[in-house]
């Protein structure tokens, strides 16, 4: 896999062109379904434009693939839902903007659970996306195609969103880094909401150096989403090989019940390395993390019910046979809509409910209290904290997606981030059976700096992430 | 426990269709999925704050002005997408 400043030695060597239309054959032969829509004729136009211009940005000229819930003016935007059938923006997200900006050039949008609702790229309308590592098995998800398309050598960076895990599974289960940043430091301006105070947008890239060069072009203020946060950081500059002194935390209840024997030893041996570097390992405890998944698939699905409901077939996407007003947008929903996002909305809809609010969303929210607590208190005495990103590694398709529940629990691990909205970061760490295994490096808010860095002398001490999918 | 009729009454708060069949096969999955939310119950949560975001906000004023922060939509982008439309306008179904 090429890394951004070897393709930047090729461009300023040749021309963007030639690289984009490389990346667009790969994509072409590729049988991983990573992508819903390339956007052949747009890369290609903007390549050669970037040539000829003279390289302006820090990502002139290099590919990237976007994940199919961000806005993107001009290119067929779908959430993987039939709802969004024929879908085109008006307007570009702001991280759309900040890349074009960039001299980044989109290539394509990428394969994903149905509005992100899933941890298998599997609730797809358009067909679940494969593992590189094992094409029977699935990428993770719900941005699975993103991480795929990286891991596949389709693309050498990308962007996916992380409501509970979304970004940091599949970077997991496809061998990839992948950053879900501090809630409100990435605009979510022109992310389509699925749970609007969860949601992250996140980078995928092979190391975590392009994975930071993606985030500085990402981040920053942005007046149109009121919970921007408004700081200036160059992460880039983070990127110290070095953890003398640093503090990991190791929660135990991260390594519960359910974890893959190869997983734990993985990530276990993985902190061992970074203690080797001079890092010290404290315990702390977070007695909360077992009511997380419930806590977040409450919220979730109460916001989901909420944000969905624009999704009625008057403005853009699917409209069936008119009928009179309630009759025509159920029937639209109907027929627009998958399972998995009925279910949750009808879940939602219950947890908001007279009668039932307390009960559920209510109690969810007093719950996402005590953990954030729990994660207040262990940062105390812990600089950064360390876990498996997933209980295991990828699963076979159609293992799980039967059993709602069952998939839910493979969250276990991510969702508490979200709940907290602090930031986390998955890199690889070791492999079990041929198939690679993440782990987790969770910081404070706002200390994305400190988990880049902790990231980065591990990924420089290890060649986890030198290793590539075969048979492609 | 959801039965029949709450999923019903649940159909149309969300205004989402529900065919017999879809009623026989989620209403299992989705009591299997609140008989796991149950285990909340045993948290105590008295005196405890609900956390609506995780970063303290403030509402955000701006000036009322026009094109502030972002240009709007023209008439015609507006509805680019709309898959009926009349006279520069959305086209809905009848209200009755």
């Amino acid at each position: 896999m090429a890394t951004i400043n070897e393709l930047k030695e090729r461009i300023h060597a040749g021309s963007s062109e030639e690289i984009v239309a490389e990346y667009l054959e790969r994509i072409g032969s590729s049988k991983l379904n990573a992508f819903i829509t390339v956007a052949k004729e747009n890369a290609l136009v903007r390549a050669k434009e970037i040539d000829s211009e003279g390289f302006e940005g820090s990502l002139a000229g290099i590919p990237v693939a976007i994940k199919d819930n961000i806005s993107t003016k001009g290119i067929l935007t779908t959430c993987a839902s039939k709802i969004l059938t024929g879908y085109v923006p008006p307007y570009d997200a702001h991280v759309i903007e900040r890349l074009k900006e960039a001299g980044a050039v989109i290539i394509g949008k990428t394969n994903m659970d149905e509005f992100a609702m899933g941890t298998s790229t599997e609730t797809s309308f358009y067909g679940p996306t494969r593992n590189p590592w094992d094409t029977d098995r699935v990428p993770g998800g719900s941005s699975g195609g993103s991480a795929a398309a990286v891991a596949g050598g389709e693309v050498p960076i990308a962007l996916g969103s992380d409501t509970g895990g979304s970004v940091r599974c599949p970077a997991s289960f496809c061998g990839v880094v992948g950053l879900k940043p501090t809630y409100g430091v990435i605009s979510r301006y022109g992310l389509i909401s699925y749970a609007n105070s969860l949601e992250q947008i996140g980078p995928f890239a092979t190391t975590v150096r392009d994975v930071a060069a993606l985030f500085d072009v990402i981040a920053g203020y942005d007046p149109r989403d009121s919970t921007s946060v408004d700081k200036e950081v160059n992460y880039s500059s983070a990127l110290k090989n070095d953890v003398s002194g640093l503090k990991i935390g190791v929660p135990e209840e991260y390594f519960g019940e359910g974890t893959d024997e190869n997983v734990e030893k993985a990530v276990w041996n993985a902190i061992h390395t970074l203690e080797d570097l001079g890092a010290t390992r404290i315990k702390v405890k977070m007695p909360h993390t077992k009511y997380a998944l419930s806590a977040y698939y409450i919220i979730a699905m109460s916001e989901a019910s909420s944000n969905l409901a624009r999704f009625d077939g008057m403005r853009y996407g699917l409209r069936t046979e008119d009928s009179d007003w309630h009759t025509t947008f159920s029937q639209v929903r109907a027929a627009g809509f998958g399972d998995e996002v009925k279910r949750r909305i009808l879940l939602g809809t219950y947890a908001l409910s007279a009668g039932y609010h307390d009960k559920y969303y209510l109690k969810a929210l007093k719950v996402r209290t005590l953990i954030k607590q729990d994660f207040e208190l262990a940062f105390k005495d812990a600089d950064v904290l360390i876990a498996p990103t997933m209980p295991y590694p990828a699963f076979k398709l159609g293992e799980k997606i039967d059993d709602p529940l069952s998939l839910y629990l493979a969250d276990v691990d991510t969702v508490p981030i979200n709940l907290a909205g602090v930031p986390s970061i998955s890199v690889p760490c070791g492999f079990s059976h041929g198939l690679p295994i993440g782990m987790q490096v969770i910081g404070k808010h706002f200390d994305e700096t400190t988990i880049l860095r902790t990231a980065y002398t591990f990924e420089e001490n290890t060649d986890f992430h030198t290793r590539e999918p075969e048979g492609l | 426990m959801i039965a029949k009729k709450d999923l019903e009454h649940m159909g149309w708060l969300a205004r989402l269709e529900l065919s017999e069949e879809d009623k026989e096969k989620y209403t299992p999955r989705l009591n299997s999925v609140l008989d796991y939310f149950g285990e909340l119950d045993e948290v105590d949560t008295e005196d405890v704050e609900p956390t609506y975001h995780i970063l303290p906000m403030n509402n955000v004023f701006r000036d009322d002005e026009v094109n502030v922060p972002a240009k709007p939509l023209t008439q015609e982008e507006a509805l680019s997408n709309a898959p009926k439309k009349q006279d520069g306008f959305f086209k809905a179904p009848r209200m009755m």
